[in-house]
């Protein structure tokens, strides 16, 4: 029965490429259409802009829920607290510390800039703390009138933040010790983070002389976390019992798929306002058909990574493994993050669907080089964030190549060099793993001495 | 007195429990466990990596009846576990020395 579905499988994937491929063609044309004209009130178009940061930024927010209940669902079971604990613990500081260093680090320009023009800062212009803007304020006294609050973009700025430093937390999960992993996460969401991203969405080099496109952050968000994650779990190791001396992998399954899949489904729901907030406008009737545009788009490329990694799992190994399905879906994710946009629901749904492949094959890849990714996020955050960054030239005839290529690289090098500094500071002053002991136990007992399932063990 | 070790497929608990209630058994005790036999293992893939499944799930079963009733206990189990597939189960039958009911006090065929 199986022999006889895999060649119809290979078959309507084959037909699927061809359409989107005819497709996209289609789309460059349809890319330059005319600009839409602005006939808003001001305030309304600053009331719309805003509601859109806040909604989207809620919606990012939730994404931590989902990665928490991922990780949580693909860790062992006397692991789950102790990833609980580093879940909101690691949101907690990304909050904190791009509110004090992080924001103005990342939007150093001046205007858009919050605080640094009315505080001056603590030290210097680079180390301002967010400032938002007095209460009821009226229109002259806005921050930027003519677009947005200032609350409302520091808010939805922040929740990128903390999902680059979710990303870390996964790969890293069962060995590595709460407090070291804390203070990466300080560095990476307090400088790593904003520092590059002001590169792109600060104004800065990649933005204004490569003509880098990364719309949501395939690379800016995803791929820095996927660097600072395999940067991490190159010099931390495997879990022990990962892999056998002659160098099989032992699988290490995951304590609970039905956690894994509602974090699968959350973050999916919070990528709509991750890639659709990041329009960055909806005071036009262009803008808001541009958003739903993107909400379209970044479903159905969840949906076709979702489905590539279904049918590959399938031929593959006979049997479809979910926890793949549940890494596809977020590879396509990842895969269209960089441009929403432009593609049209087919291309959309192929770019999404390469993703899903990416994980497939990356998965086993990873552990042929000894590299234990607990959760798959290097696949999926970095390997689908490298193809959806290229894979805006596909569709936006306004990205080169080069450009693309040149960004990832320079961004991809500056995060590994920064990330194996500061890991390898932490392995020589506080150590990075825990003991052999600890492990086995388990770091809910041995680090928290507080397990998340008392009662399967103690009756 | 017989104490009856047998090992059953999971989903047929229920229906052995019920037949052997049937023909006068006041109690067992039944423990999930894991095992091999001819049954052996197989292998899977979790994440590209091939695994064995060494161990199969079962059920224990643990019985203590006087004397006479073993032999209908063991043939009552043999007929109502039996699927005619591999891994179905094997049946053990041991002395047993003494028995004490903690409640009363009562000893050995009355205990039970």
């Amino acid at each position: 029965m199986i022999k006889y579905k895999q060649p119809l499988a290979v078959l309507s994937l084959a037909l699927v490429a061809s359409f989107c491929l005819t497709d996209m063609s289609v789309m460059a044309q349809e890319a330059e259409a005319t600009p839409l004209g602005v006939n808003a009130a001001t305030d309304t178009v600053f009331i719309l802009n805003s509601l859109l940061f806040l909604v989207g930024g809620f919606l990012v927010f939730w994404m931590a829920a989902g990665f928490a209940m991922l990780e949580g669902g693909l860790v062992r079971s006397k692991n789950v607290t102790m990833q609980m604990t580093k879940n909101i613990a690691l949101f907690s500081l990304a909050a904190i510390f791009y509110y004090l260093i992080g924001y103005n680090l990342m939007y150093p320009l001046g205007n858009w800039s919050v605080g640094s023009d009315e505080t001056g800062g603590y030290l210097g212009i680079l180390f301002a703390p967010a400032v938002l803007e007095a209460v009821g304020i009226t229109a002259e006294a806005a921050d930027d009138y003519g677009y947005a609050s200032t609350g409302s973009d520091f808010f939805f700025q922040l929740m990128f933040c903390a999902t680059t430093a979710s990303i870390v937390s996964g790969t890293l999960a069962e060995r590595i010790k709460l407090w070291p992993f804390l203070v990466f996460t300080i560095i990476l969401t307090a400088f790593i983070y904003p520092i590059q991203a002001s590169w792109k969405w600060g104004g800065g080099f990649l933005d204004s002389q490569y003509g880098f496109l990364d719309f949501a952050g395939s690379t800016v968000v995803h791929s820095v976390g996927g660097w600072a994650a395999l940067v991490g779990a190159i010099i931390l190791g495997p879990r022990i019992g990962k892999y056998a001396k002659d160098g099989k992998v032992i699988p290490i399954m995951g304590s609970n798929l039905q956690m894994a899949t509602l974090g699968t489904f959350i973050l999916w729901l919070g990528w709509f306002g991750f890639n659709g907030g990041s329009q960055l406008a909806m005071g036009t009737v262009g803008d808001v058909a541009d958003v739903s545009r993107i909400f379209a788009n970044t479903n159905t490329a969840a949906a076709g990574g979702a489905i590539a990694a279904l049918i590959l799992t399938q031929i593959l190994y006979k049997k479809v493994d979910l926890t793949m399905v549940l890494n596809g879906a977020l590879a396509g994710l990842v895969s269209i993050t960089a441009e929403p946009l432009t593609p049209t629901l087919g291309a959309a749904t192929l770019i999404g669907a390469v993703g899903g492949v990416i994980v497939v094959f990356a998965v086993p890849l990873l552990d042929k080089l000894k590299i234990d990714d607990v959760v798959g996020a290097i696949p999926v955050h970095l390997f689908a964030g490298i193809w959806g960054t290229l894979a805006v030239v596909l569709t936006n005839s306004d990205a080169t190549i080069g450009g693309q290529v040149i960004s990832i690289v320079i961004v991809g090098a500056f995060v590994i060099v920064t990330s194996a500094i500061v890991w390898f500071i932490l392995k020589g002053v506080m150590g990075l793993r825990v003991s052999e002991e600890a492990e086995i136990q388990g770091l809910d007992m041995a680090e928290l001495g507080m397990e998340a399932y008392p009662e399967f063990t103690k009756g | 007195m017989k104490l009856i070790i047998a090992t059953i497929k999971p989903f047929k608990l229920e229906e052995v429990r019920e037949a052997l209630t049937s023909i006068g058994v006041r109690g067992m005790m039944v423990t999930e466990i894991k095992g091999f036999g001819s049954q052996s293992g197989h292998t899977e893939i979790y994440r590209g990596a091939e695994y064995a499944v060494n161990f199969v799930p079962k059920v224990k079963l643990e019985i203590v009846v006087p004397d006479a009733m073993a032999e209908q206990v063991v043939t009552t189990i043999g007929t109502t576990a039996k699927t005619d597939k591999i891994g179905d189960g094997k049946i053990f039958v041991l002395d047993v020395e003494s028995a004490l009911r903690v409640r009363t006090g009562e000893t050995n065929d009355d205990a039970l």
